[in-house]
């Protein structure tokens, strides 16, 4: 099985949709001649030519509503935002509009459309290219939120949302694009969104979280292992709606709970994700529920010094566990 | 001798009396609608009564067999003219289960119905614009020869989505019609507090397609128009914008009273603008039309309304349970 990257992943992902249903297209800002900023989409303009691979002008609320109406036509768009960030613009696209088609015309219409978005930190960007934006989606019913933290769930989940009949936000960790490497068949597969998946089996502390943090975290209980700590790993891959039975069981298997994510804290998927365990699993827990997140501050600062004060870590998670280890 | 002007434009007698027909079916249908509101039976009406012309001369223009049409609130007369019937705008007022354009789940006049190809809206204005973008794209991409047509109100012509979705069809020379029914007023606010340039055709040039402003209370000058920017369409040349001028011959809504921001004078003379009157002049000046076949239309038609409405007020509303189905696709859908 070839090893790739994360970017890689993607990379396949769409190429291999777009070659099994010629419905599936792209559009996006630099995503044809260049192939991306980030190359998510590099050789397919070459592969598939420029109706299928469109640059689009810089216009994310076009962007996403262009991709609406070609998806209720019939046809299959991959909208690319160049940086989750550039989303805000587009929102009331996604939301409003997006978000309610089948649902406002009784089932007549639906909206097959995929939001590739680029999100995260720890790349220099500052505050407008380093945010998460899940949570300003993450309590709109009609959307579905998947976020995947390795190559081979990126490619197998891409897959999935591209052939889903819904509306579904795909946001990929840009520091992972090179960082995270593995193994990912060349074979077609498909990974069921909706579905959380357990990346660790554990019986001391639980750690529920997604995206690039669950590398973090996967890295936290290896070095734990040494005192003794065994850590249990829930990737939510997709954060909206939640996976809850997963999330319950999870939350049951140790009865002490860290929730991690890159995302700032107050109404967090984080914080939904705490109100389900206090629900259904109360009386199952050794310990009170931990949420370790971004802190309250707008956005990610630019210096060195701040970002790396903004962002989880290895480290920042060990002590985290280790703290709920011990209580 | 007066003009036949219907002959020169190709329009035979049936279709501009159809017309004539249609414009009538709207203007009754609203009627009906403000007096079931007023009686307590509606809670909302928003109305097309003055924009009949301008809706039912553009719908006639365009192929009702394959394009696509993404209308606003105000557009009853394009959306009976793709097919939608009376019975079903009166399910929509009552927001009655069998409602086809979304079931009672949205207020009135949010038009629907995917087998007559007219598009699923919103209320946040001008959202539908660049969804019309994208249905044209899907026919550039899959060399189908239909045209998108999309309508907005002037107001709404100051929305980003509109700017967007313009510039996007223009850069890729999409087979759209982009309908502007300005009516001078947007809520209470008038023309001059909207646009800083003297029209909204005006705002063609920067989108490279050319822009019209006509006379919206003509039907046949309208079908005329929209009828070439069909054409350019389809010949791949790109969109077009069409600016029509109409009188919105109502309050902005059942919410609303015009008369705490329009001139009394203007109320008053308002109904000279009705577009209902000036077409019936033509069809009787070109003998078409008398008072033997307008009592017998009229008669036709209140028969068509009275059994819509009567239909609609005992149709079931949705059961309540039915309110969790349709956020996804649900198992065994196709
Ligand atoms: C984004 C948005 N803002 C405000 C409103 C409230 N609203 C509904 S209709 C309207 C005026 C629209 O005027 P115009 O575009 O001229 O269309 P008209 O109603 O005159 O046909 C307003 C402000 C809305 N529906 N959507
Ligand atoms: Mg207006």
């Amino acid at each position: 099985m070839p090893v790739v990257s994360y970017i890689e992943a993607v990379n396949m992902a769409l190429e291999e949709e777009m070659k099994q249903d010629p419905k599936v297209f792209i559009l996006g800002e630099d995503v044809g001649v260049k192939g991306g900023v980030f190359k998510a989409t590099a050789g397919l303009y070459e592969k598939f030519g420029e109706n299928r691979v469109i640059d689009t002008p810089l216009t994310e609320s076009a962007i996403v509503g262009v991709a609406i109406g070609a998806a209720m036509y019939g046809l299959r768009p991959v909208s690319e935002i160049q940086f989750a960030d550039f989303i805000m613009p587009a929102v009331n696209q996604i939301i409003s509009e997006a978000a309610r088609i089948r649902y406002r015309s009784n089932n007549d219409w639906q909206c097959p459309i995929v939001i590739r978005a680029p999100y995260g930190g720890g790349v220099h960007g500052g505050l407008y290219h380093s945010q998460s934006v899940e949570a300003i989606f993450a309590n709109q019913p009609g959307l579905k939120i998947v976020m995947p933290s390795t190559p081979y769930d990126a490619k197998g989940l891409l897959k999935a949302a591209i052939r889903d009949d819904d509306p579904v936000l795909f946001f990929e960790h840009k520091r992972a694009y090179r960082l995270l490497k593995g193994e990912v068949p060349e074979e077609d597969y498909v990974i069921p969104i909706g579905k959380a998946d357990v990346k660790r089996e554990g019986d001391d502390v639980t750690v529920i979280t997604y995206g690039l943090c669950v590398h973090l975290a996967m890295e936290a209980a290896r070095k734990l292992i040494a005192e003794g700590i065994s850590v249990h790993i829930l990737d939510l891959r997709t954060v909206y709606p939640l996976d809850q039975e997963a999330i319950i069981k999870a939350a049951e298997k140790t009865g002490k709970v860290l929730l991690v994510t890159e995302d700032n804290k107050e109404g967090s998927v984080m914080s939904e994700v705490a109100a389900i365990i206090a629900e259904h699993a109360l009386f199952d827990l050794d310990a009170p529920i931990k949420r370790l997140c971004g802190p309250d501050v707008p956005a990610m600062p630019y210096a060195p010094t701040l970002e790396k004060h903004f962002l989880i870590n290895t480290e920042k998670i060990e002590r985290a566990i280790r703290e709920l280890a011990e209580f | 001798m007066v003009e036949n002007r219907h002959h020169q434009l190709g329009l035979s007698d049936e279709t501009v009396l159809e017309m004539y027909r249609m414009m009538v079916l709207t203007r009754r249908l609203d009627e009906r609608m403000w007096v079931l509101n007023r009686a307590g039976k509606i809670a909302f009406v928003i109305s097309g009564q003055g924009h009949e012309a301008a809706q039912i001369g553009a719908a006639f223009a365009l192929d009702r067999t394959k394009d696509y049409c993404l209308p606003y609130y105000r557009d009853l007369g394009v959306v009976l003219s793709f097919g939608m019937t009376a019975k079903e705008i009166m399910l929509n007022a009552f927001g009655k289960a069998e409602d086809p354009n979304s079931g009672g789940r949205q207020m009135p006049a949010h038009f629907s119905q995917r087998k007559n190809r007219i598009v699923t809206h919103s209320s946040p204005v001008t959202t539908q614009v660049p969804h019309a973008a994208g249905f044209a794209l899907a026919a550039k991409l899959e060399n189908k020869d239909f045209v998108t047509f999309v309508s907005f109100g002037e107001g709404s012509s100051n929305q980003g989505d509109f700017h967007e979705g313009a510039n996007f069809s223009g850069v890729h020379k999409l087979p759209v019609i982009f309908f502007c029914e300005n009516n001078g007023y947007a809520i209470s606010v008038p023309l001059e507090k909207q646009l800083a340039s003297k029209r909204v055709a005006d705002r063609a040039s920067g989108y490279g397609m050319p822009g019209f402003t006509i006379d919206g209370t003509d039907p046949l000058e309208v079908y005329r128009v929209v009828k070439a920017a069909r054409d350019r369409a389809v010949r791949g040349e790109g969109p077009t914008l069409i600016e029509v001028l109409v009188h919105r011959l109502t309050s902005h809504s059942s919410d609303d009273d015009e008369r705490s921001y329009r001139d009394p004078e203007e109320i008053k003379k308002i109904r000279e603008f009705d577009p209902i009157r000036k077409f019936n002049h033509y069809l009787r000046s070109v003998h078409l039309l008398d008072d033997d076949l307008e009592n017998k239309l009229e008669e036709e038609i209140a028969r068509i309304v009275d059994e819509a409405t009567e239909y609609a007020e005992k149709a079931p509303y949705p059961a309540p349970e039915t309110m969790e189905k349709f956020v996804y696709k649900e198992e065994g859908d196709v």
